[in-house]
């Protein structure tokens, strides 16, 4: 049996991990054009911010890859065919396949500007673009932030670090308005103003301007120019659905699967970004940007790429993330409509956290600790915790774990309570059930 | 762990050197390596947390660098017969 994994990310190697738990005899190649293959994609913004030093991003050593018994292949596949089994490479070789996995991930939404193509304009998507943010860093006095939702901030904040002055652009008066309410989005940016940063609200670029090959300047929509030495962007990701589009697989806005994670191709799978996964809560196929559903997708393909069939049940997505300095966790629903900063779903997103139904909302807090649940009939359907997270775990199990609220949510929507006091009450009823006692 | 406990880490952190580990809520993980990085006698503690793994290292002092540093949140001290682990 030959297995072939494209992508190096989170998904394709839980997929190795997963099928060397069932065949340790077959062969696996390990396809992908990142130069670095395996590390912390999320960590980034903290190896920008400082916190870690890039060889801190790798979680494998020499080791785990020889342990994994695996063909790496350090290259960029440029087709796919499902009818031959088989995959082409740059180099124009041909590898042929049994199972095959597209864990192709994602990439920046494209800045519909002139001058993107100057020196100093920078996205965040792999290590080579961190560490050209960090070279570029070095000699930059004034940088210009386009762009919404987490990575926008993870580049403000590495520049802050960095003791680069920051311009963050923003078309309307709200940061990541479909997730974050209006409080929320006014603590972050009020802190991002504390922090030294300038906000330009209602503000779009027009042109980069540069020198000499080099960026010099944005000039934006209403004729302003902002004088600055580097410009980085956030507007948005692409699923990388390129390969499966031309090979004629189902694609809608990421690669359709269904619950074993299959294509429309059988024998072809797809996880982490590139996959459109559905979602029982929605009721249709969704787009998610994280961490952990592309780590539980890609050993879930591999599971079944190597003869165990195993469903892949969509979780609640949450994510724990710093906005402004302010530790943020998000969990469930807890938004909708669309935000003008970013096109469709950004990094470290879910496209799960803009569909709120009917539900009252519950919050309480200011200043730096919030809490706001998102309360229905029977069950929390999201929360979002900011500042203080002693419930941050305690609302991840009631959310995901579906927990009948009936008891208190008289109390939950009572005016003046402390929601904090009332949530805390109530995990320690339950949290038997998450815990064994 | 009654209620106060859960409001006062610090109280866990001494019942958990003599009787309990640092324990990861995996799925919060995103595997930055900060908690390695910072651990001063150089557990790789990320290592267990990718395997859903309390920290059960004999040299481990539970000093809490790590479940102070994660930024995520993916790590608390507790009481070994709490911990329910989550194997991948």
């Amino acid at each position: 049996m030959r297995y072939v994994i494209i992508g190096t990310g989170v998904a394709g190697i839980a997929a190795v991990e997963a099928i060397r738990s069932l065949d340790t005899s077959g062969e696996v190649f390990l396809i992908g054009d990142d130069p670095h293959a395996f590390y912390s994609r999320p960590g980034l913004a903290y190896y920008l911010s400082g916190e870690v030093p890039e060889k801190q991003l790798f979680p494998y050593s020499k080791h785990d890859y020889h342990h994994l018994n695996l063909h790496y292949v350090r290259e960029r596949v440029v087709s796919i065919s499902p009818e031959q089994s088989n995959v082409t490479l740059a180099s124009g070789q041909r590898l042929s396949y049994d199972r095959l996995l597209l864990a192709t991930g994602s990439q920046a939404a494209p800045l519909r500007v002139p001058g993107t193509d100057l020196e100093g304009v920078v996205k965040l998507d792999h290590l080579e673009d961190a560490r050209r943010i960090v070279k570029l860093a070095r000699r930059t006095r004034e940088a210009v932030v386009i762009g919404g939702g987490i990575t926008a901030l993870e580049l403000v904040e590495g520049l802050l670090a960095r003791k680069v002055h920051v311009h963050y652009f923003l078309r309307g008066d709200r940061y990541w308005r479909n997730v974050l309410d209006e409080e929320e989005s006014r603590i972050v940016l009020h802190r991002l103003h504390e922090d030294g940063v300038t906000l330009h609200f209602h503000t779009e670029a027009a042109e980069i301007l540069g020198k000499r090959g080099r960026v010099v300047g944005v000039r934006t929509k209403d004729g302003r120019v902002v004088k600055c030495q580097m410009v980085a962007f956030a507007v948005g990701i692409r699923p990388r659905i390129q390969l499966a589009q031309e090979a004629g697989l189902n694609v809608d806005r990421g690669i359709l699967v269904d619950e074993t994670l299959q294509t429309s191709a059988p024998g072809v799978y797809a996880a982490g970004d590139v996959a459109q996964v559905f979602d029982p809560l929605t009721g249709h196929a969704v787009l998610d940007s994280l961490w952990t559903p592309a780590r539980e997708q890609g050993y879930v393909a591999g599971l079944n790429m190597a003869g165990k069939r195993a469903a892949y049940l969509k979780a609640t997505p949450f994510n724990v993330t710093r906005l402004a300095g302010l530790t943020t966790t998000i969990i469930g629903t807890v938004g909708r409509g669309r935000d003008e900063d970013i096109a469709g779903i950004a990094r470290g997103d879910s496209e799960t956290w803009r569909e709120l139904p009917e539900a009252i909302v519950a919050q309480s807090g200011f200043d730096v600790n919030r809490l706001r649940l998102l309360v229905g009939e029977e069950r929390l359907l999201g929360a979002v915790v900011m500042g203080d997270q002693k419930l941050s775990l305690p609302l991840q199990k009631i959310i995901a774990g579906g927990v009948d609220i009936t008891p208190i949510r008289p109390k939950l929507l009572a005016r003046g309570v402390s929601l904090a006091e009332v949530v805390a009450d109530f995990w320690e009823q339950v949290r038997g059930q998450f815990y064994a006692a | 762990m009654a209620l106060k406990d859960f409001f006062r880490p610090e109280a866990i952190r001494r019942e958990v050197l003599s009787a309990g580990h640092v324990v990861p809520d995996s799925a919060r993980c995103v595997q930055c390596g900060i908690c390695s990085y910072n651990c001063p006698i150089g557990i790789d503690v990320r290592r267990h947390v990718w395997r859903g793994e309390a920290i059960k290292h004999s040299e481990c002092l539970t000093c809490g660098e790590c479940v102070a540093r994660c930024p995520r949140g993916v790590l608390r001290f507790a009481r070994t017969d709490l911990f329910v682990g989550r194997a991948k």
